[in-house]
């Protein structure tokens, strides 16, 4: 059995049939061919698979892709606008934010999040926020910093915080 | 100069934390791990894994499972009974000179489990989802056996057998040092003999991205491809071809792509890799594989597990007589790739720490039980020797009432640069390079501002708060490794690095290294070492890795090797360049070779102002049309380098921890990092590296371990049961830098990968026993990790 989802993903509107226990993750990278969003665990406790759902940080091995459906989906693949680099991407590039990459997607997204809410996080607030995201290779203190310089980066840009969506 | 432009040559590019090129694909998604390749007509695999730590396998059902939607194949033990089973890389002899025990690790097993875990069926199906569905359809029929999982009960008399064919669980015995009399007489004469019993607990390495394979093979052309998360790809491939599969090593391509952490458990070759490759010449579809987070638990080989007694002597003015060290290494059901000179030669070799202890002898008794199998893990060995030497000075010097610092000013080996004083001979095999130990010691005081927090320490018990100092100060061999002497030693491989320089014709360099990164950041120091050589831009050096179709040969990355011998092979082809583009600067200038200088990306008569850059020695080389007698064209060369030594980084790590006198909760308050690496040629990447480091060997001290019930489950084999360092359990770490060259290598880099993970656990663990002892707790061990409650109980007790 396949039930008919449209999703929109980074903009994109695309109308696919799934198998109702297919994770959205798995749509993500295996239907779509979004390989930037990873799998680190099969307990939702690495948050390497963190994408947006109407704007909203959410681990997406959390959610079938059938729940999905009529949502507003953003990837790290859609982070960059026309080419320009999120100041989170910047940031950890500027402040040897990763080694490996492979969590990065998913700090990245979460980090997002955060900024959107509040634009001057502190460190604690940083780490508290980045505390579902497991990285073995940083020791999350370059991952730290990464965040502070996006905060910054944003904060001259007078980008003000978007309004909260709701899943 | 800017430190972010790559067309910048101003001043060289060694030393400089260049921001690293490699991250752009990374922060927008577009790495390329081994799960994002699909292949046409692709398949994937699923396994039935034993239940069990130990069972007899009375029947594997296949029957329902093979007609469901989209299988196409089934194997069990049975259909790869003729097949080798992969091999262990190291031999280590029992004491009496026998031969260590290597039991068969079979790719399916067909007799027995041997671990929970272990593999009985593989299932390969159109879908992921119906190999995982037929999988769970096969029914195996067990006999549930006896089992083992204590390391130091494996030996005993009575305790299950993991190979029937190995008596005792045995795998060797085995001794390094000064003779035991020796030994035992200059510890009776001690004047304060400082006694340890403590278990290094077992680590589940938990690289975030899970190990990938898919296999391939065509059979028009006979050729297989294997793309697999690996360390070191060229060994993949040799050890499968030459041991397990006896297929032809150049008609397989092995291609570590990029590869989300591996902290060693990516070194070793797994049943996996080539049951894969076995299984798609059979079915000659595509075959992947990706191991679930509960696999990974399971499978990847584990760390450390050793289970031992240490005794450190002293004499009246409290220098160090004598060291005497026994232990259990528990290696798991089978004989991992390394496994064996983990607890040995990676173990033992570095029980001289940075003391001028004059007696040491270390006794290891290593063993099978019915669990994962343990190898190398970050600093594989050398973790296991500095956390016992550490955790006995800083004993000591409790027990002794003197301050830990004063105990090792007291004891350090003298400051040697191993040019004008000479490499230091321990006790213990080794002979170090060069070293200034008391330095780190001295930097790291300062840094931490040491008299003033013992004051502060005597306060701290009013506010329900015990706050503790711990001190470690470690040494690490790395740059592995001289051949001739791993080669003595047991290796049963070469352990020298390739790398390979090609100008191109417009001057344009494209480097390939057997070294892989996978995290390490090698597209942009390498590309930092080339440039500055080369006197070019960084953007005109591309580094290529992790291909066995490109790279001529490579040992891998692991041992904090890639820079110190990867980079050293690198450096060394660039000096073939340098040399034959004199040949040809000296032609097209009508002077001779030996007048030619290089600097600055221009070949120079000397004391002229007559010279050529670069690109036109490099076009020349390709148009040879006024061009050298006897001299052939191209530009291109390719290097083995072999170390002649190990290098010997070595640092000081301090903890500063607070205790809650009423839940026993450890709070990290502060981290200070001396390290020395020798030369740097990223600071930002090298500073990178320990900070990932240190908060592994934290993880260890207060939150990782692996926990097997008596039955042999792993009962925390998820990332609900088993603690992953976060966050939010970290200060922001202070970290500092000594540079005291490698004399032996070109570069005179030592190599920073590991420093982190090995210096830091005994730091925070004698935080946590002086905090203790501050409150008039006289406590010598707790069991890491240093959970609450066992902080806690030790209190009470």
């Amino acid at each position: 059995m396949s039930i008919k989802i449209t999703v929109t993903v980074n903009g994109v509107k695309h109308t696919d049939k799934v198998e109702p226990r297919l994770l959205l993750v798995h749509y993500l990278r295996d239907v779509l061919r979004l390989t930037g969003t990873h799998v680190g665990c099969d307990t939702s406790s690495c948050g390497a698979c963190t994408i947006h759902v109407n704007g909203k940080a959410t681990k997406s091995c959390t959610l079938l892709a059938v729940q999905a459906d009529r949502c507003k989906i953003t990837t790290i693949e859609g982070m960059a606008n026309n080419g320009d680099l999120h100041p989170l991407q910047e940031g950890f590039n500027q402040c040897h934010g990763l080694q490996c990459g492979f969590c990065t997607p998913g700090m990245i997204m979460t980090a997002a999040d955060l900024l959107q809410h509040n634009r001057k996080p502190s460190e604690g607030e940083i780490r508290t926020a980045l505390e579902g995201n497991f990285c073995r290779c940083t020791g999350y203190h370059n991952i730290v910093k990464s965040v502070q310089y996006a905060a910054e980066k944003m904060s001259a840009r007078k980008t003000k915080p978007k309004k909260e969506a709701t899943l | 100069m800017s430190t972010n432009n790559g067309k910048d040559t101003s001043s060289g590019f060694i030393g400089k934390s260049i921001k690293r090129v490699e991250d752009k694909r990374f922060t927008t998604g577009n790495g390329r791990y081994t799960d994002d390749i699909v292949l046409p007509h692709q398949t994937y695999a699923s396994f039935v894994r034993s239940p069990y730590a130990h069972a007899k396998i009375l029947n594997v059902d296949t029957s329902a499972a093979k007609h469901m939607s989209g299988v196409i194949k089934i194997y069990t033990g049975a259909d790869v009974a003729a097949v080798n089973g992969v091999p262990c890389g190291w031999q280590v002899n029992f004491k009496n000179g026998d031969t260590m025990k290597e039991p068969k690790h079979p790719l399916l097993v067909a007799d027995k489990a041997r671990h929970v875990g272990d593999a009985v069926a593989i299932v390969i199906a159109e879908s992921q989802e119906q190999a995982v569905d037929a999988a769970e359809a096969i029914i195996v029929d067990y006999e549930e056996l006896p089992c083992v999982v204590d390391g130091s009960k494996a030996a005993q008399a009575g305790a299950a057998l993991v190979h029937d064919d190995v008596p005792n669980n045995t795998c060797y015995d085995w001794a390094l040092g000064n003779p035991i009399a020796e030994v035992d007489e200059a510890m009776s004469a001690a004047a304060h003999v400082t006694t340890l019993e403590f278990v290094n607990q077992r680590l589940v390495p938990n690289a975030i991205e899970p190990r990938c394979y898919n296999s391939s093979y065509d059979a028009i052309t006979d050729k297989y491809i294997l793309y697999t998360s690996t360390q070191n790809p060229h060994v993949i491939r040799l050890l499968m071809c030459a041991f397990v599969l006896g297929i032809p090593e150049h008609k397989v391509r092995v291609v570590g792509p990029d590869v989300g952490g591996a902290f060693g458990s990516k070194i070793f070759h797994y049943t996996e890799e080539a049951l894969l490759t076995w299984c798609t010449r059979q079915i000659g579809r595509p075959i992947k594989w990706t191991a679930t987070r509960t696999e990974a638990f399971q499978l990847d080989a584990h760390g450390r597990d050793h289970i031992t007694k240490a005794e450190m002597g002293f004499d009246n003015d409290r220098k160090i007589v004598a060291l005497r060290v026994k232990t259990f290494a528990n290696l798991g059901a089978y004989l991992s790739t390394f496994g064996s000179c983990v607890p040995t030669y990676l173990h033992g070799t570095l029980l001289q720490g940075l003391y001028t202890t004059p007696k040491i002898n270390v006794d290891v008794t290593a063993v099978f039980t019915h669990t994962t199998p343990v190898d190398a893990y970050r600093g594989a060995g050398r973790p296991e020797a500095t956390y016992l030497l550490e955790r006995l000075v800083d004993l000591a010097a409790l027990e002794m009432n003197v301050d830990p610092v004063d105990l090792r000013f007291k004891n350090f080996i003298p400051p040697f640069d191993g040019v004008n004083q000479p490499g230091y001979q321990t006790q213990v095999a080794l002979q170090y390079d060069s070293g200034n130990y008391k330095g780190v010691l001295e930097k790291g005081l300062d840094m931490l501002g040491y008299a003033d927090l013992r004051n502060k320490q005597k306060e701290s018990s009013k506010n329900g708060k015990l706050l503790g100092i711990g001190f470690s100060t470690y040494i690490e061999a790395c740059g592995i490794a001289p051949s001739a002497v791993v080669g003595s030693l047991g290796a049963r491989a070469g352990l020298f690095e390739v790398g390979q320089v090609r100008v191109q014709p417009t001057g344009k360099v494209s480097v390939y290294t057997g070294a892989h990164s996978h995290g390490q950041g090698h597209e942009t120091t390498f590309a930092q070492v080339v440039a500055d050589k080369l006197g070019i831009a960084m953007d005109d050096v591309e580094i290529h890795h992790g291909d066995t179709e490109t790279v001529a040969f490579g040992m891998g990355t692991y041992g904090s090797r890639s820079l110190a011998v990867g980079g050293s092979a690198i450096v060394k082809s660039i000096d073939k360049i340098i040399e034959k583009g004199k040949k040809i600067a000296a032609h097209k200038l009508e002077a001779n070779a030996d007048d030619i200088e290089f600097a600055s990306g221009k070949f120079t008569v000397k004391g002229t102002d007559k010279s050529v850059s670069f690109g036109d020695v490099a076009l020349t080389a390709y148009v040879p049309h006024v061009y050298p007698k006897d001299l052939e064209p191209g530009l291109d060369f390719s290097s083995f380098y072999d170390p002649t030594n190990f290098t010997y980084p070595f640092g000081c790590h301090i903890a500063v921890v607070e205790v809650d006198k009423q839940t026993g909760k450890v709070e990290l308050k502060r981290f200070v990092a001396v390290d020395d690496v020798g030369n740097v040629v990223n600071p930002m990447i090298v500073e990178g590296q320990i900070h990932g480091g240190v908060v592994q060997g934290i993880g260890q001290a207060l939150f990782e371990g692996a926990e097997y019930d008596n039955n042999g489950q792993l009962t925390n084999a998820s990332y609900m049961d088993y603690c992953m360092p976060r966050a939010d359990d970290f200060p922001m770490f202070e970290t500092g830098t000594q540079v005291t060259p490698c004399p032996h290598n070109p570069l005179g880099v030592k190599g920073a990968g590991e420093a982190g993970a090995i210096g830091s656990t005994p730091a925070v663990v004698n935080a946590v026993i002086d905090a203790l002892w501050s409150g008039g707790h006289k406590v010598k061990d707790i069991r890491m990790p240093l959970t609450s409650e066992r902080v806690w109980r030790a209190m009470k007790n």
